[in-house]
């Protein structure tokens, strides 16, 4: 579904992305997991078109590739960006209606989809509220909102559930839970058990390196002895302490 | 969910569609916030006390002076609406999902400008009552009226286009005004200045590149296709130069 192929990005002499490979199928709920500053923003960065590797390629079902059909690609993933950057002075309904033209829903099925949506995310409380007032458990949900908005076959989630409290953070993996079913996910996150739970496989990268890659039965087998947490220490300490 | 059949649609949905989303949401959102307001009545006091305080002493029922006050007025109230248009965005991060949507860079820039655009419109119309006004003092001349708004929409969106490109070059929005300003204020003064110190030779050459210039030209009533050319090629030339810069930001 989605190949990374020795993706590279420099900012400046500085390498954030050091020649990345691996491949996400069809249907796989994927954990991109690493310390901060490991290079997980700047790779889903690229794979949304935000920005361009300075080498390397991601392809996406085979026919698509980044540098040549970016809004193709843009058409088949949704985005949730860390800390869900939304317009402060719109409406939620207004910001969901905004994002279902550009993803060209057609306007018959636009309402129940907009109410689709605000059923799975628990929005209808604050339809009619400005992204200024949500807490931010809300505003987190808007962007997943956005992100699931005309339905795209892939999700790119950079970490849906950072700041929020032990409530909606299940909340959240639940929701992502349900649409993993039919949907290729890939997502970060600072809660390893959370990793744990959701995932079908876990990627960790460190310092722009692909440092781990476990299916999750490899994952449980190696738990069993040791818990996740010293695993990823394991892995990705050393050049961060 | 079961909307699985409307991402086939998506993959051949036009793009031009999108030019349209993105102008609507712009446009609104000048409204929501004060700002919008306030800036349209600065601009109303401003051209009104310029038009206002010289018009009774001469006795002419013509918007002559309202139109030569308008490139010097706009050089610093159109930068003060187009500031926010990229820069805003960068700040609150908003310009990431902005470029992560199925929209193309052409999309972006053009449904901003045409929204900026639109908003000067909506800001020069009030000043029809000027024309209105003046019409019961006296016999006013319709032709340079029109040949006023024309221009008058021509140079706001001249100017508009260099506020967008100004507005891309940075998140800070005081920095991309002062940027804008200083851009319109040269175009729109510096054959004023070069009189003094240049030779006339040279003061005619530069005044192919004076804002004023061509727009005096239309606000006689005279619509020439060189001044016309003349502000559609600064439009194009910063429009160019954002998308080179938004490109270049990847």
């Amino acid at each position: 579904m989605i190949k990374f192929e020795s993706l590279t990005k420099y900012y400046g002499h500085v390498c954030a992305v050091d020649n990345i490979s691996f491949e996400v199928k069809k249907g796989e709920i994927l954990g991109f997991l690493g310390p901060n500053g490991a290079g997980k923003t700047t790779t889903y960065r690229i794979l949304t078109g935000y920005l361009q590797p300075t080498s390397g390629t991601i392809r996406v079902k085979d026919q698509f590739n980044i540098q040549d059909h970016q809004l193709e690609i843009k058409r088949l993933i949704g985005y949730l960006p860390e800390s869900a950057p939304i317009y402060p002075e719109m409406l939620v309904y207004d910001y969901l209606n905004y994002v279902a033209d550009i993803r060209g829903v057609p306007k018959d099925k636009k309402l129940p989809h907009l109410k689709e949506l605000a059923d799975l995310c628990s929005l209808n409380e604050v339809m009619h509220k400005s992204i200024t007032e949500l807490s931010k458990g809300y505003r987190q949900r808007v962007g997943i909102a956005h992100a699931l908005m005309g339905n795209p076959e892939i999700l790119v989630l950079d970490e849906p559930t950072a700041g929020l409290d032990p409530n909606q953070i299940a909340e959240t993996r639940d929701i992502i839970r349900r649409i993993g079913k039919e949907k290729t996910i890939i997502f970060s996150t600072h809660i390893l058990s959370e990793a744990e739970a959701t995932c079908d496989r876990v990627i960790i990268i460190n310092n722009g390196k692909l440092a781990a890659d476990f299916t999750i039965s490899e994952l449980r087998e190696m738990t069993k002895t040791e818990p996740f947490e010293d695993i990823f220490r394991r892995i990705t300490r050393g050049v961060n302490s | 969910m079961n909307t699985e059949t409307k991402i086939k649609p998506n993959t051949e949905t036009k793009t031009s569609g999108n030019l349209k989303n993105i102008f609507l949401r712009e446009f609104k959102s000048y409204f929501v916030s004060p700002v919008a307001y306030i800036v349209i009545s600065i601009f109303l006091l401003v051209i009104g006390y310029l038009f206002f305080s010289t018009f009774f002493l001469m006795k002419q029922a013509n918007l002559t002076r309202f139109f030569s006050m308008l490139p010097m007025t706009f050089s610093f109230i159109i930068p003060a609406i187009t500031m926010r248009l990229f820069s805003e965005e960068m700040k609150v991060g908003t310009y990431e999902i902005l470029l992560t949507l199925p929209v193309t860079f052409k999309d972006i820039i053009l449904g901003k400008f045409f929204a900026a655009v639109a908003f000067v419109g909506v800001m020069l119309l009030p000043t029809i009552f000027y024309a209105i006004f003046t019409s019961f003092l006296g016999q006013l001349d319709w032709g340079p009226v029109v040949g006023g708004y024309i221009g008058g929409i021509l140079l706001g969106a001249a100017f508009t286009a260099i506020g967008l490109l100004a507005s891309s070059i940075t998140k800070n929005q005081v920095i991309a005004f002062i940027i804008g300003m200083t851009a319109c204020f040269f175009l729109t003064l510096m054959t004023d200045f070069m009189v003094w110190f240049m030779p006339d030779s040279w003061v005619k050459t530069f005044q192919y590149f004076s804002a004023n210039n061509h727009f005096q030209g239309i606000a006689k009533g005279v619509i020439d296709t060189r001044d016309i050319l003349y502000f559609v090629s600064i439009m194009f030339v910063s429009l160019y130069g954002t998308h080179l810069i938004m490109e270049e930001k990847k």
